[in-house]
């Protein structure tokens, strides 16, 4: 495993603490091998992207961390405690969206303070003030059937905001967005990491998207999965929106990750 | 203005009297009265207070009855969908009361506990618990794993993922179990008092059938699935009522 920063930039950040750590974490489905003794930290405030090949165990790593399946060896810490199970200071963003189908968008997005025992008039209205965020205003009443993909994917986003945890596990929480809304939310990602001190672990498809918007890109192997390369883009982020589809140094990393990824697919 | 599922309703309905009241006419068998002649009997038994007094009696043992399928079956069925364990020590159980004769057991039931009440609600819930039993049990067992995790992942306790999880989700499943081990009810509820003592409505269809009476004897039958049809419609009104977003379906992927 070899850790590479692209050195040439502005330097890296001030050498962050580790908000999370996974050390040698091994997963194993009956005689699938998804994981074998993976090993990452995850610095606070900081966002880390996970790319890999599908089937590679990107949601088996986030549910690990989340605490909702047990890893069949190795552990995770967060801020330094070992994970036994779910903890307030992680909310997750579901691949399958995961709504109740029977409530609407506003109980859905409250669903998460419902169960931390927040008083329905105060859980309302935080609730409200994320489906605006998300640009749902107006569908509060509606239930999941009468959403598009997108928006439904936007209900579970604001689900995860509206706890307010430190640690943001997202699975691909852009993947059912148009084009136009993904760059919108690429941008308020940047604006939420920027601002505050959460830890985002961030899972995607899109190597433009990991590049643009991660501080930290872990490539994972196909199964069973370790860490094949740490990527720091650093200071790509500082060209702007406009040129950095552009900039040589963007098109390089992309081009890079890009590579590597390819040998698997092949 | 009436809406387009009513008038279907409506028309139907016209169709089966239609076709009984000719059947009636034909008639098919001299023991098969018109649809209209049943309907004055009906009318004559409602008026005399006859049908009152009998479902003073018939109510008693399929209301208990049903309420106790209906709240213990759920429970139950609850309990072995989330166990395996009881799962494999209950399911049997329900699987073989839901295949076997019943009119096999009545003669045992009334040896244990004798003609009455107890006997007649245990009728009631044979016919009513296992499919009520059956279907929460898988309903439960199928609730989509992505939303346990979900509420598990939020901080849900077992409690909060069974009440705000599982149950909603396995409603449809279970009012439909509910429909057929209420309609199921209704019929024990008919056959214990035509085999084991006749009272209520039982005695009604026993008495009018014995004196050639066959009018009130059909009004008697047509009354009972008169009121099984308005309480399986007030059934799914409350269900509607409860999971609004359900009747579409699962959209999670
Ligand atoms: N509950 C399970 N039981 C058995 N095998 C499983 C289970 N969940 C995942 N797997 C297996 O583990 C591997 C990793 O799955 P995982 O869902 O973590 O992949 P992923 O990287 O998230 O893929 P994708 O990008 O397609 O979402 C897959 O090969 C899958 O078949
Ligand atoms: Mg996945």
């Amino acid at each position: 495993m070899s850790q590479i920063s692209l050195a040439s930039r502005q330097a890296a950040k001030p050498a962050a603490e580790i908000a999370v750590r996974t050390r040698d974490v091994s997963k194993n489905y009956g005689s699938v091998e998804a994981l074998k003794k993976l090993s990452l930290d995850f610095p606070r405030g900081q966002l880390t992207s996970l790319l890999g090949p599908s089937g590679c165990g990107k949601t088996t790593l986030l549910k690990i961390i989340a605490g909702l399946i047990p890893p069949t060896s190795g552990e995770v810490e967060v801020n330094g405690k070992t994970v036994t199970g779910p903890g307030p200071d992680r909310a997750f963003v579901f691949q399958d969206f995961a709504l109740l189908p029977w409530a609407t968008v506003l109980r859905n997005v409250a669903f998460g303070l419902e169960l931390r025992g927040v008083a329905q008039s105060e859980r309302e209205d935080i609730a409200a003030k994320y489906i605006r965020d998300v640009g749902l205003a107006g569908f509060e009443t509606s239930y999941p059937h009468q959403l598009s993909g997108g928006m439904r994917q936007r209900v579970g986003l604001a689900r995860a905001l509206s706890v307010d945890a430190e640690v943001l596990l997202m699975d691909e929480p852009f993947s059912a967005v148009d084009e136009q809304t993904r760059r919108k939310f690429q941008e308020d990602l940047l604006t939420l990491v920027a601002n505050e001190n959460k830890t985002f672990i961030f899972v995607t498809h899109s190597i433009e998207e990991a590049v643009y918007v991660s501080d930290q890109i872990a490539i994972l192997l196909p199964r069973p999965s370790r860490v094949s390369e740490v990527i720091r883009p650093t200071g790509i982020r500082e060209k702007g929106t406009e040129n950095i589809r552009r900039d040589p140094e963007y098109l390089d990393t992309v081009d890079r990750i890009w590579a590597s990824l390819r040998s698997y697919v092949e | 203005m009436p809406s387009r599922s009513f008038l279907l309703k409506v028309l139907s309905s016209a169709i089966v009297f239609g076709a009984w009241e000719i059947a009636g006419r034909i008639p098919v068998s001299y023991a098969f009265p018109t649809f209209l002649e049943s309907m004055q009997a009906l009318v004559a038994l409602t008026l005399d207070g006859t049908l009152f007094a009998a479902y003073a009696e018939t109510l008693r043992p399929l209301v208990l009855g049903v309420l106790i399928s209906s709240f213990l079956g759920i429970a139950l069925g609850l309990w072995i969908g989330l166990s395996a364990r009881f799962d494999w020590l209950f399911s049997p159980i329900f699987i073989v009361m839901q295949a076997a004769p019943l009119a096999a057991l009545i003669p045992l039931l009334v040896m244990a506990y004798g003609i009455g009440l107890t006997s007649k609600v245990f009728v009631v819930c044979i016919m009513a618990m296992p499919v009520i039993v059956l279907n929460t049990a898988g309903a439960v067992r199928n609730t989509p794993s992505s939303l346990k995790e979900m509420a598990r992942a939020f901080l849900g306790s077992r409690r909060d993922v069974i009440l705000k999880v599982i149950l909603p989700a396995a409603s449809p499943i279970i009012f439909s179990g509910l429909r057929l081990g209420i309609s199921a009810g209704f019929i024990g509820a008919i056959l214990s008092e035509l085999k084991i003592t006749p009272t209520g409505v039982g005695d009604i269809i026993t008495y009018s059938r014995s004196i050639a009476d066959y009018p009130s004897m059909y009004a008697a039958i047509f009354s009972i699935i008169l009121l099984a049809v308005l309480f399986l419609n007030l059934l799914e009104k409350i269900e509607l009522h409860l999971f609004r977003g359900n009747n579409r379906g699962y959209v999670t992927d």
